[in-house]
């Protein structure tokens, strides 16, 4: 017996998780101390005078690490459905998964040989 | 009218429970984190042959109060450079999302606050979202540290999300059912670790690079990135992010346990806890499932206390090329077993 069973307790739990950190934070307000100086504000780059843009240019790797993802969770996501009445279904289910993660290997493959996989 | 049944009566109100159950949560988080922050430093000093924290309480207990003590009465800075909003709202995302997950985990029969029909695809959700706060941090800190650390723990958890989801699979073929608790009912005779233990390596690998933990933490490398993304927080917000990767940590754990290791079921006590009656079998479940909590983040800390951090190339070379091959044949393999056995 769950204590509630819907998703009541989801959004309480995401005020009080919201509210949390921010509770939290004024409680600090009112015991930590405030004594500018300009070099407390300064960008923490191991001790050396920050240059140019912090925001700069990334790899591109990350970017197909990125494409490869948002292609295989969506693959995923249908394996879910799939699992649940896998019992009821038997043999056919197995097949067709079969296929699926052939298909699936196949692209895997594809952006293996294409070196998306290598760190360049 | 009697004033037990007025408080017997507010308490049934599902609003009040809920709050209850919340609150419930984030006490045994912070609880658990406050401990292991301690246990952490404690474990690892004595693999080094150092002492660690001994000065607070009796063998250093207190030292986790005397940190967050510390931490609150620091001042707290925002880089002049920082992109203001994003810095300012990362922590408080990142707490949000590693707490959010607890809500479907059992942790004995009955002592579970949502039990969502769709758990543990529920869990997974959620839990991956907090890469939205290390993307956050990295970002809004307009450093180019935290943004390299930023991207790489990006790159990470995006590559090991996909063998950590493909691994519970197996178990879900087994069980028909996405609510934990009946998947850990499923386990009472035999977990799923001696079933699933090509899932079980998958999971184990995965989640430990989800926690971003040795030997996969490049994305705070110390000697390289400084600290990665939260270099440039301090004070509270620091130990926000800090707490939301220990709740991730305990999280995670957590969730192997009711997955792998049978939640609160243990051979031969089980059947001694079942034959009792009240609230002694929940609390000696609860019991259970926390001691093997425990072992698990134990053994974790040994790994970290003993490997070195992996290079960026094996990370997405030990995910894409060697665990979500091995995920999906262990999907075909295990789908396979079971529809020959019928």
């Amino acid at each position: 017996m769950a204590l509630t069973d819907g998703y009541i307790p989801v959004a309480i739990l995401v005020i009080i998780g919201i509210a949390f950190p921010f509770i939290i934070m004024g409680v600090g307000g009112l015991l930590r101390p405030t004594k500018p100086e300009k070099e407390k504000y300064v960008s923490y780059e191991c001790g050396i005078v920050p240059t140019g843009e912090g925001q700069y240019q990334h790899n591109v790797q990350f970017y197909m690490i990125a494409i490869l993802f948002a292609v295989f969770d969506v693959e995923v996501v249908f394996m879910f459905p799939w699992a649940v009445v896998f019992n009821q279904l038997g043999m056919f289910a197995f097949i067709e998964m079969a296929i699926f993660i052939v298909i699936l290997c196949i692209g895997l493959g594809y952006a293996w040989k294409e070196g998306a996989l290598e760190w360049a | 009218m009697d004033i037990i049944e007025i408080i017997m009566g507010i308490l049934k109100n599902p609003l009040v429970k809920s709050a209850i159950g919340a609150i419930g949560i984030i006490t045994f988080l912070s609880l658990n984190v406050l401990f292991l922050t301690w246990l952490e430093r404690k474990l690892i000093a004595r693999v080094q042959i150092r002492y660690g924290p001994n000065r607070a309480g009796k063998f250093g207990l207190l030292q986790p109060i005397a940190d967050g003590a510390k931490l609150i009465t620091k001042e707290d800075i925002i880089p002049k450079k920082a992109d203001k909003p994003v810095f300012i709202l990362a922590p408080a995302v990142g707490f949000l999302f590693a707490v959010l997950p607890a809500v479907s985990i059992p942790l004995a029969g009955g002592l579970i606050v949502s039990d969502l029909n769709i758990g543990v695809l529920y869990i997974v959700a959620v839990a991956s979202l907090s890469t939205i706060a290390i993307i956050m941090a990295g970002w809004g800190s307009n450093n180019k540290y935290t943004l390299l650390g930023g991207m790489r723990a990006v790159g990470q958890s995006l590559s090991y999300e996909i063998p950590l989801v493909l691994s519970i699979i197996g178990i879900i073929i087994f069980v028909g059912s996405l609510s934990m608790t009946e998947i850990v009912d499923a386990q009472k005779n035999i977990w799923f670790v001696f079933l699933q233990p090509i899932g079980f390596l998958v999971f184990f690998v995965a989640a430990i690079a989800e926690m971003g933990r040795i030997p996969f933490d490049l994305p705070e490398s110390e000697s390289e990135l400084v600290a990665g993304f939260h270099t440039e927080y301090s004070g509270m917000r620091f130990a926000l992010l800090l707490f939301a990767e220990y709740i991730h940590m305990v999280v995670a754990v957590a969730l192997m346990v009711a997955l792998f290791f049978g939640g609160w079921y243990l051979p031969v006590i089980s059947t001694f806890i079942s034959s009792m009656s009240g609230i002694v079998p929940v609390i000696l479940e609860a019991g259970i499932f926390i001691v093997k909590m425990y072992i698990i983040i134990v053994i974790l800390m040994w790994i970290r206390a003993t490997l070195p951090r992996i290079k960026i190339t094996q990370m997405i070379g030990i995910g894409w090329k060697v665990l979500i091959p091995i995920a999906l044949l262990n999907i075909l393999i295990t789908s396979f077993v079971l529809v020959v056995l019928k």
